[in-house]
């Protein structure tokens, strides 16, 4: 494998910054942590214009499930969503899945709902629906509604991405503060859907990485950096619908009111980030580890100025850094809209943890944003020695359902 | 075997059958015609049945395979629900089904090879009969599955007769041609065997489900002689112990009175069978032949479904649809692996073929679980 160490051009700038980020570090994170809103019990509202579980206040917990309808029946498809948009307009306000409930029903019969949240409250449990490009093949007459801004992906470089764990007709993000509450939800939609979907493959996530409010601080990956400090808000409306929601005029009128979802799988060395200095890493970043300053500032929300160069004149955030190549300043001002999440699914086999980032992204056209961000990363970020992209996944969230007699798609299959 | 501990609400009604346990049902009332008699004359090609109508009542089928394969012959109400079968009929042989049948519109099949639909014959039945009130559709559900549990059992006895006899003969190629075979009639009724505790580890446990320094007889021991050890010639009073415990629990099962809920639960719990052993392959873990198990597990469950189908149309006509729907779809998803007469080994079938597999059993058995309230009320 190349390595692109030497690129950073460590050395005298290196050793500089560790000074300064050891100061930094530990004061930062003394501090008391911040609470969780108020509100980690209370129910998230199912119905509105957009779906909830997008610009919501990243809960702390993931279960995303990617699905395969099995069935070639139209009709059968619309009542599967039906019934989903029933049980997660349900399930979201803290009830059971079914109208009889775990233990509610005939004795004789096995309960319509399975049980394992029945007293735990609604969690802040939001449950959002993604249509996958292969929906939109020859069997459900979706063909002539597939939007172009599901074009598939180009191949990323050095991405090593499993087909198994990769793609799906539809997928449910379901997010949670309780992760028993977001399993519930998966599991009672999974178990509703048999005989019409498949499970294809699903991903448990923890320490949401992402903030979508400015209320939340910014919460740390497992390279232990502050990640999305400048992602995009909840508070940031006139730029959430120039870089979020879909629009009737980007070419699906279905879609308006929706985002386009990608997610990656992202495999993290830890082992080996783990035993590379602290100068390096946040080189690596272009930020402090502690305080998650740009490189050259002092606090997490300076604005980042990659022209200001160190005493040995070289720019303090580098060519390569991870901040730069993913600014929006180096995309024509393209922003995403994060929400991933930790993941550690045990470990390899090879005494390795098997952990990274879930990363999930919401936008208005994966084309003109996910796209040439990630073609600048893959290329360029040193940050690759680290990491590998293991799965991908990429999909149209369709608008908010109104009200009950409304349900997820209904705009694609009735309009 | 399920390495279950079983509730003890899983029995049926175990007041056993004093009485009415093997009689002969009582004809339906008011026949309008005198029993007939037909002749059936079976081929490995044709299944050529003397008559297309007789009057309601009991029939006496008289079946010849004049064929190279075994064959089996069957009664059917709509739906494929067996009113009446006979097994094992092998070449050259004459047997005799005496089938009890109200007026209505059935088909016969011949079944050469055992395997697959079978060929088929219009078969109506007129004169007058009573119907059925409800409690009496439930009592002739169940009734109509024991006479399924008959047949299979007979055919069980046999089947492990010879298996057990190439095994003590120290015939492995017959001895691993056999434990499939023998193994289906097992399968089939397996949710009724299970009702019998020790009986049914002592024939099917598989190593696995064994406790440290326990005696391990039955099916999956021989299994592992014949597949790994390949060497049997200390199997004979394993053997010896197998057929004996097969005709304990054989006498046993045809003396116990089964409820409505028995067969509901009893559909459903053979495809959980299915979805825990032999999708994983951990049934038949030395022999690969977990297909085989699979294919009598489905056909089993559709049974006893079957058998409470009368009952479920009055009350579920919904349901009946998407159960005949999902049956078909299930075995569709398992004909894909056929493969002579009988079916390819486990090891052979990819993840996701095993998976296109899963998701069939998955999609039938949410609807089965909910016969057992339907019947129940």
């Amino acid at each position: 494998m190349v390595t692109r160490r030497k690129l950073l051009g460590l050395g005298a700038a290196g050793a500089a910054v560790l000074g300064a980020g050891a100061v930094a570090g530990r004061s930062v994170l003394d501090e008391p942590p911040q609470a969780h809103a108020s509100s980690a019990a209370d129910p998230v509202p199912f119905y509105g214009e957009h779906q909830a579980g997008i610009v919501t206040p990243a809960q702390d917990r993931l279960h995303f499930t990617a699905f395969d309808v099995i069935t070639d029946d139209r009709a059968e498809l619309v009542e599967l969503l039906q019934e989903w948009t029933a049980a997660a307009a349900r399930l979201t306000q803290g009830k059971e899945a079914g109208s009889f409930g775990a233990v509610g029903g005939a004795p004789e019969a096995a309960p319509d709902d399975t049980g394992e949240a029945l007293g735990l409250p609604a969690s802040g449990l939001t449950l959002t629906i993604g249509f996958g490009a292969s929906l939109f093949d020859e069997r459900f007459g979706l063909a002539a509604k597939r939007p172009a801004q599901l074009a598939p992906l180009p191949k990323f470089p050095g991405e090593r991405l499993d087909p198994a764990i990769s793609g799906g007709d539809l997928c449910v993000q379901a997010c949670a503060h309780d992760p028993q509450v977001a399993v519930h939800a998966i599991r009672n939609l999974a178990r509703i859907g048999f005989g019409r979907v498949s499970v294809r493959w699903s991903q448990l996530g923890f320490g949401r990485t992402s903030s979508t409010s400015r209320n939340q601080v910014t919460p740390r990956n497992l390279m232990g950096f502050k990640d999305g400090t400048n992602n995009l808000k909840l508070e940031d409306s006139a730029l959430l619908n120039d870089q979020l929601w879909a629009a009737a005029a980007d070419g699906s009128p279905w879609m308006a009111g929706g985002s386009y979802l990608v997610t990656r799988k992202i495999r993290m060395m830890v082992e080996t980030w783990d035993r590379t200095s602290l100068a390096e890493q946040e080189q690596i970043f272009g930020r402090t580890k502690g305080e998650g300053a740009p490189l050259g500032g002092k606090a997490e929300f300076d604005e980042l100025d990659f022209a200001a160069k160190g005493p040995d004149g070289k720019p303090y955030i580098s060519d390569v850094a991870h901040v730069r190549l993913a600014h929006p300043s180096s995309h024509g001002g393209a922003r995403l809209l994060r929400r991933g999440y930790n993941f550690v699914d045990g470990s390899d086999g090879l005494g390795r943890l098997d952990a990274g980032l879930f990363f999930i992204a919401y936008q208005r056209d994966p084309r003109r944003q996910f796209v040439p961000i990630q073609l600048s990363l893959a290329r360029h970020d040193v940050l690759n020695e680290y990491i590998q992209h293991v799965s991908s996944g990429l999909f149209a969230c369709p608008p908010g359902v109104r009200d009950a007699g409304d349900y997820w798609g209904r705009a694609l299959f009735e309009g | 075997m399920r390495n279950v501990i079983r509730l003890s609400l899983a029995l049926p009604a175990l007041a056993a059958l004093a009485a009415c346990g093997s009689g002969t049902p009582a004809a339906p009332s008011g026949s309008a015609a005198a029993p007939g008699k037909v002749t059936v004359a079976a081929t490995d090609t044709e299944c050529k049945v003397a008559a297309s109508e007789v009057a309601a009542g009991t029939t006496t089928f008289t079946i010849t395979n004049g064929g190279s394969k075994v064959t089996e012959f069957y009664v059917y109400a709509p739906g494929d629900r067996i009113m009446a079968e006979v097994e094992n009929i092998v070449p050259g042989l004459t047997r005799e089904l005496i089938a009890e049948l109200p007026a209505g519109s059935y088909e016969t099949a011949c079944k050469p090879g055992m395997v697959g639909k079978g060929i088929r014959n219009a078969l109506k039945v007129t004169g007058e009969h009573k119907p059925l009130n409800a409690d009496a559709k439930l009592a002739e559900a169940t009734k109509s599955y024991q006479r399924y549990v008959k047949s299979q059992t007979d055919t069980l006895l046999v089947k492990t007769q010879e298996f057990v006899d190439a095994v003590k003969a120290g015939d492995l190629d017959k001895g691993k041609e056999l434990y499939p075979v023998a193994r289906t009639y097992w399968e089939r009724i397996e949710p009724v065997a299970e009702i019998f505790g020790d009986l049914d580890p002592a024939i099917d446990a598989r190593e696995a489900d064994l406790t440290e320094g326990e005696e391990w007889t039955g099916f999956h021991r021989i299994e592992k002689d014949l597949w790994i050890r390949k060497d049997v010639s200390k199997d004979g009073p394993v053997a010896d112990k197998l057929i004996a415990d097969v005709k304990a629990i054989v006498t046993k099962a045809n003396a116990t009175e089964l409820t409505p809920l028995n067969l509901a639960n009893g559909a459903k719990e053979l495809l959980d069978e299915v979805a825990t052993g032999k999708i994983t392959g951990e049934e038949d873990i030395w022999s690969h032949t977990d297909l085989w198990d699979f294919d009598a597990n489905l056909e089993g469950s559709q049974a006893a479904v079957q058998a409470l189908r009368p009952v479920l149309e009055e009350r579920a006509p919904d349901l009946v649809k998407t159960l005949d729907e999902k049956f078909a779809a299930a075995e569709a998803a398992l004909a894909v692996h056929q493969k002579g007469d009988g079916w390819r080994l486990h090891d052979e079938l990819s993840k996701s073929e095993l998976k296109a597999l899963s998701d069939a059993i998955n999609a039938l058995a949410e609807p089965i679980s909910k016969i057992a309230p339907i019947v129940a009320k």
